[in-house]
Order: C-alpha cells, then structure tokens, then sequence
C-alpha cells in the first residue's frame, strides 16, 4: 500500500534520471512547442528522434513507456477517425455528403496521432524519471521569479510536498478504516453505482476528520520548529547544473532550432 | 541557570472549559532530567506547549534560560526548547529524512554547510547516520520517533520536551527512545524534560512531578514519588512494576524494598528467603 501512490516513479539509476529536475520540466515545455512548431513530417521526425533517444538513456522498460499510451488511446483514435472523416483535400478517395476520405486527410490524421502520442510519452517520461520530491523541488525554484510580485513560492512548495508526505499515511489510513466498516457489516462490493458511491460516505468522513485534526498537530510541530514562513529561511538542498544538464540543454536547443529550420525552409510538405 | 521557568502560571482554554491551570509554579534547571507524571487530562501536555510558547499563559511568566516567551523572542525560546510530540506520523514535514532533519534548521536561517554539519551531528546522536537518504514513510514508528528527535536536536536546544513520545510505540520502539533519551543526556549534556504515563520511564530521572487537574501535587526523587503508592492511586496512577511486586512481597510478610534496582531486590529477596 505504502508505494501505490508515489505517482509511477521508475526507480532505477541512469542519465535522464539524473537530470536537474528544472532542466528536465523546461525541456518538457520545450518540447510541446517544437511539436506544434512543426508542421511537416520531417519537423515530427526530428521530435520522435530525440525522444526515442530519451527513452533509451532513461533505462525506462519500453513496453512501460508505451503503456502510457493506453490512457489516452480512446482520444487519439477517435480524432484520427474524425480528422480521416472531415478533412477535405485533392486526392479523394471516396465522398458521402461532407464525410470524405482523401489522401490529404489520412496523411493529417498520421500526423496529428504522432503528435499526440510523442506529447503524452514525453510528459510520462519526466513523472516516469523524476520523484515527485524532486519535481516540487524544481517547480518551486522555476517559479522563483514570481516572488517578485509576492506571489508566494515557498508556500506553494511547501503544501506540494506535504501533501505528498501524507500520500502514504492518508492511504494506509483508507485501508485501515475500510477494514474497521467491513468488521461493523458495511459492504462495499455489491450495489449497483448509486449505493457504492453512498458506501463511500461512512469512510470519506472519519478520514476527513483525521485529515483535519493531522493538519492540526502538524501546524503546532512546524511551530515548535520555528516555522515562520519563507522569511529569513534558508534552504539546504540546491539544485546543481552538472554536466548532464549541459547536455541535455544542448540536445533541447538543437531539436528547437532543427524544427523552425525545417518549418522555414520546407513548408507544404504536409 | 533555569532551563525552564513557570511563575505564578495561569492557563485556560476558555471559558466553558473545566481544565484549568492555576498558579503554577514549576522550574527546571539546566542539566536536570525531569520527569512528568500524570493521567490523561492531568495538564502534562499543556505544560510542554506552555514552556515552548505554542500556548500562552492567561496571566503569569513563562521563561526559558532568562528569557520570557513572549512578543519578539518567542521564537528564541521556541529554538531553546525542543518539543518532540506523540505521533510521530504527524509532526515530519518532508518524505526524505536529511529533508526534515533540516526543516527546522531552515526556518531560523541557519547557513547551508552549517545544517549539514547539524543534520550529521542531529542523526549521529539518535543512531541514525546510515538512515540519511532514506523515505521516512518505510521506516518504524521508533524509527520515525527518533528522526523527529534529530529534528528537534538540529535546532541546537537547551532543553528537550517529550510529550508522551512513546506513547504511540511498540516496546521495542520504546526502549530505543529511552535509550536515546539516556545518551542525550549523559553525553550531551542535555536537559531533559520526560513527559509521560509509563511509570518505568520515570525511573532513570533525576526528580519525578506528579500532575493532577493541572496542579502539580507531588515532587521529588523517583524513589520518593514511588514509595507513596497510595496517593499515586489517588491521582490514577499505577506503581512501576518492581514496585508493585515489593509492595506485594511486603504484605505477604517479607521484609524488602526501598529500592527501584532490580538487581538490589533481587539480592534482598535471595537474602529473605534464605
């Protein structure tokens, strides 16, 4: 129970592992733009390229990289089956009222389904290869400029990371009240919708209430701890850019920079 | 020098409460062990958040090492006096231990090489150096106790207050924070304050005070406080163990005790029934 909710963390040693978190999130953002910057096949083929090469100095199984795609497998074919559908273009293969297949259609529905499938693979690599420790811990320094208009950071990163601390608690907590019902006689299992939500209930409210009176001895031990907010705080843990990091920066710029080359010079293809 | 100071202490959490503190007048002085003993609702935990300022008297002084926990330097006497709670699920802040080691350290602007030199020091004192990187959720409630005594001793305090920290634990996580507690005090120096219900925590300080409706009704060596059992029954309480069975040796017509040494009795009992 206690490792079902650290997000799908892939715990093994390697470079992408080893990547600065804020490298890794910029990276990230870096790469959704270059994959709707690219608007020819040969733009997506530089994106796919970079990302296999990701993947494989991830040591992240293959298999578990693509089952990512499970998740959102119903959204992509249903758009390619829409885009197939509606896309008009020269070459028509076959017509019935405004639905048409044409070779212009199929060839933006491949392509859409590649963006699509290199957008949600990427974004699972970063959670795949990150701890969510870590990708508090980069958030709250990439949003360091937003202190500027008091925005508050620290207490942002804060709550992130202590509601991750409490993940395992709060879940071993549901097991352990579940367990307390079943012994009174509740069921959980049979029932149509309407009456397993209703279940829900007699386990929602204890839980809630020892949410709230956990928030309450935590708040008093952070005072005995002399919290006093991101005031005068120092932090121990910093954020190193290594030579990984120079790397993987290097590798982001060049693929953004090949993409609008390729748009630039190359436009129509698709 | 007063570790910790009460004077004329009165406390209250409101009106239509029936707990009520009053006039009370407690010290510790620095280097001392102190346990305090009491049943639930005797006024033991609201005497630890007291003397680190999480609660404020209604009327009366409370000090640490000279200084008054009021106003500005509350937060100095917060960093003087260290309180390690009951459970220990409750009072870490992050997922990984050297994480919240330095929680504390952090937030009164200790510098970066010196919280890690604290961090060391903290995790050494409470035997657990080679716990350093680890998830604090994987660990065991002693375990988990002990870090949050490292996070209490990154602070660098004068005094430490455990309010009822083993309450929550198995014997064995028991034993390894009395164990601590021991170390800390004999190696470091350190003043300790032993809020608790177990009567055989009580027996390695070096004064014992008893609470009862937010008065402090008995004071004095262990062996003193022990030896009294009928008003410890009074106030709730049960005889540390070696205690009881002397008492029961003395009614059944032996002639032993005095003694909270099992070794001691054991040698008496030997030498009555021979």
């Amino acid at each position: 129970m206690k490792d079902v909710a650290f997000g799908q963390y892939y715990p093994v040693e390697s470079f992408v592992h080893k990547l600065d978190p804020r490298l890794k999130l910029l990276f990230l953002i870096a790469y959704i733009v270059a994959i709707f910057v690219a608007t020819n096949f040969y733009g997506l083929a530089v994106c796919a390229f970079v990302l296999i090469l990701a993947v494989a100095f991830s040591r992240v199984p293959v298999l578990k990289v693509l089952r990512a795609i499970r998740g959102v497998l119903f959204l992509v074919l249903f758009t390619a089956v829409l885009n197939v559908l509606f896309h008009t273009g020269e070459t028509v293969y076959w017509q019935y009222g405004i639905l048409c297949i044409s070779k212009e259609g199929i060839l933006f529905s491949v392509f859409f389904v590649i963006r699509l499938v290199l957008l949600v693979v990427c974004s699972s690599l970063l959670t795949y290869t990150t701890t969510p420790v870590s990708l508090t811990d980069g958030i709250e320094s990439l949003l360091t400029p937003l202190k500027w208009i008091r925005f508050p950071v620290h207490e942002l990163a804060l709550i992130m990371s202590i509601a991750l601390r409490f993940i395992p608690i709060l879940s071993d907590e549901t097991g352990r009240i579940m367990n307390a019902q079943k012994a009174r006689g509740a069921d959980f299992e049979t029932g149509g919708l309407i009456k397993k939500i209703r279940a829900v209930v007699p386990i929602l409210i204890p839980l809630l209430l020892s949410a709230f009176r956990r928030a309450d001895e935590l708040g008093e031990a952070m005072d005995a701890r002399c919290y006093m907010g991101s005031k005068n705080r120092t932090k121990y843990k910093k954020l190193t850019f290594g030579w990984r990091d120079a790397i993987g920066f290097l590798l982001g710029a060049a693929m953004v920079t090949g993409v609008v080359l390729l748009r630039v010079y190359l436009t129509g293809v698709v | 020098m007063q570790a910790i100071a009460f004077e004329s202490v009165d406390f209250s959490y409101g009106e239509d409460s029936a707990f009520r503190i009053k006039n009370l007048n407690f010290t510790v002085e620095e280097g001392e062990f102190v346990a305090v003993l009491g049943h639930n609702g005797s006024g033991k935990s609201t005497l630890a958040r007291l003397a680190n300022g999480i609660l404020t008297p209604d009327g009366g002084k409370v000090s640490a090492f000279g200084i008054p926990a009021e106003g500005k330097n509350l937060y100095e006497v917060r960093k003087k006096v260290g309180v390690v709670f009951q459970n220990p699920d409750n009072q870490t802040v992050a997922s990984i231990v050297e994480d919240d080691v330095a929680f504390g350290a952090e937030n009164v602007g200790t510098p970066r090489e010196e919280i890690g030199k604290r961090i060391e020091f903290a995790l050494k004192a409470v035997g657990m150096e080679e716990y350093r990187h680890a998830t604090i959720a994987r660990l065991s409630g002693g375990q988990k106790q002990r870090i949050a005594i490292a996070g209490v001793l990154a602070l660098k305090p004068g005094v430490i207050i455990l309010d009822e920290s083993t309450a929550m634990l198995d014997p064995r996580g028991r034993r390894e924070i009395m164990e601590v507690v021991k170390r800390l005090k004999e190696e470091e120096g350190l003043t300790v304050v032993l809020i608790t219900h177990f009567m055989e925590e009580a027996l390695m300080a070096d004064r014992a005070v008893v609470m009862n409706r937010g008065e402090i009704v008995m004071q004095g060596t262990p062996q003193e406080i022990f030896s009294r059992s009928e008003d410890l029954i009074t106030y709730n309480l049960v005889l540390p163990r070696i205690r009881y069975i002397e008492q029961r040796l003395n009614e059944g017509g032996m002639s032993v005790g005095g003694t909270l040494d099992t070794q001691i009795l054991a040698e008496e009992i030997a030498r009555c029934v021979s």
